[in-house]
């Protein structure tokens, strides 16, 4: 019996593993959205990012998890830098001159709980200034991997 | 099961148990500060199924339950009754997800036969009850933030079973009232779609479930089943999808294969409701069994 169950998670491992050939692409700064054309326009443009800037900025700032992070940052410059990146991000006409992710984050001792708490205020914030659910989840969808260069913890 | 092999699979049982009892006192110490966090995002620590585990209501997914990310402990408490045309099955369990790598369940079905019980000579509102332990590891993946790869999140786990109807079922030709379901799963939430999708493989000689006991004395041998589930996010806190669970077919009246539609809600990260409409099929002598599951789970 037990012979039988390595043979089936020995298949089940080789039908896994042949899923791994993935994009390569890491993500540093951020992948262009490029199969969605109006996406930049389900944000409000630049104008609609720099407002949902300033609520993820108020939220981070109350939540307990993230608050310790962003307290002493340069909020107006995180701020910015975050419009910039996600007008990027969402196709729009914008090009991203900040840090890279993997430095800025790199002393900062974030962990899991503090990245999904970020992303979880993000949620808030683009709910607030009405982006469409599915439009949020291709954001976040290329958001989300940068966890690896971003949590440290 | 040979009586080594049972001993075997005891000491198995003990050795996880013990493996999950000192990881709980180690977290006892260090991190009581983290117990309580909620940290995985809405709805990605799934539900329970029917028997215990994390995932949808009829198949067991490859996350780990409760809302810890892996630097902390996440546990449920959940009740599920589903009300067939003439059965009821009742389940309540618990379970604890040790740093987004373990997860140990507990589950106990109560099996209601209602007037199908008197019909077999059993007694009006006869009563099977199944105690399931269970385990499940992760292997490897990221279900929710390796969006950037295909690579699903695979876990292996079992299901210890344990039927208080004995006698009946081995009067029935019904080999043994326990018996242990081995699975490995994978799933993936693909976010840009917002869709997730589950495949369970699951190892079993159970018949309903082990509601109705493990092999016959014709066939004593554990099969493959295939179980899937696919669910399409529409709000942060709600989901809806379709599920199908394969069965074995040992008994001597057919058994069917389950599929159900449902939806999922989480008002807050504590709490969450489903609501699906199963179809049953044939379970006992009792033919095309639709009916509601309703099932609430309460986490930290
Ligand atoms: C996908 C998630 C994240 C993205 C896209 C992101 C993006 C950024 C950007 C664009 C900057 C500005 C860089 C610059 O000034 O040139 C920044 C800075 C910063 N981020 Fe993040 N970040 C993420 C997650 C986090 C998390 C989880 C935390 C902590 C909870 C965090 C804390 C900070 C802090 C404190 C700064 C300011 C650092 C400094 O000025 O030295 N970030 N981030």
């Amino acid at each position: 019996m037990l012979r039988k169950l390595g043979i089936l998670f020995a298949a089940v491992g080789i039908v896994v593993g042949g899923a791994t050939l993935t994009s390569s692409a890491h993500a540093q700064e951020g992948v262009k959205i490029t199969d969605d054309a109006g996406i930049f326009k389900e944000f409000g443009e630049k104008a609609g990012l720099v407002k949902i800037m300033d609520d993820f900025m108020i939220n981070l700032l109350k939540d307990p998890r993230t608050k310790p992070f962003f307290e002493n940052s340069d909020q107006k410059r995180v701020k910015e830098q975050l419009v910039d990146q996600f007008c990027f991000i969402l196709n729009g006409p914008c090009e991203y001159k900040g840090a890279k992710m993997k430095p800025i984050h790199a002393n900062l001792n974030i962990n899991r709980e503090n990245f999904n708490a970020l992303v979880e205020q993000l949620q808030v914030a683009m709910d607030k200034n009405n982006v469409p659910f599915r439009a949020q989840n291709k954001l976040l969808a290329i958001l989300a991997p940068m966890h690896r260069d971003i949590v440290t913890k | 099961m040979t009586v080594t092999q049972g001993n075997k699979t005891r000491q198995r049982i003990l050795a996880i148990a013990a493996i999950g009892g000192s990881l709980l006192a180690c977290a006892a110490q260090a991190q009581t500060s983290s117990f309580t966090s909620s940290s995985k995002l809405l709805l990605t620590g799934g539900v329970t199924n029917i028997e215990g585990s994390a995932g949808g209501g009829l198949t067991p997914w490859a996350i780990i339950g409760g809302y810890g990310t892996r630097d902390q402990i996440g546990a449920n408490a959940f009740f599920t009754n589903v009300r067939a045309d003439d059965y009821e099955l009742r389940t309540g369990g618990a379970l604890v997800g040790l740093y987004d790598r373990v997860e140990l369940s507990f589950a106990q079905q109560k099996f209601d036969t209602k007037e199908v019980g008197g019909l077999l000579g059993l007694g009006n509102g006869f009563t099977f009850t199944q105690k399931v332990y269970g385990a499940k590891v992760k292997l490897f993946g990221d279900a929710v933030l390796e969006q950037d790869s295909l690579l699903p999140q695979v876990s292996i786990g079992f299901q210890r079973k344990e039927n208080d109807r004995g006698a009946l079922l081995r009067a029935l030709g019904i080999k043994s009232d326990k018996g242990t379901d081995f699975y490995v799963s994978a799933t993936k939430l693909y976010l840009a779609q917002s869709i997730l999708l589950n495949g369970t493989l699951r190892y079993t000689k159970a018949n309903q479930t082990g509601i109705l006991g493990f092999g016959t004395n014709a066939k004593d041998k554990y099969e493959a089943v295939f179980e899937g589930s696919a669910a399409l996010l529409l709000r942060k806190d709600l989901a809806v999808g379709v599920e199908f669970r394969q069965k074995p077919d040992n008994l001597p009246f057919k058994e069917d294969h389950w599929h159900d539609v449902f939806v999922a809600w989480a008002p807050t990260k504590n709490v969450s409701v489903t609501l699906a409409y199963a179809n049953l099929g044939n379970i006992v002598i009792k033919d095309k069994q639709k009916g509601t599951y309703l099932s609430l789970q309460v986490g930290f």
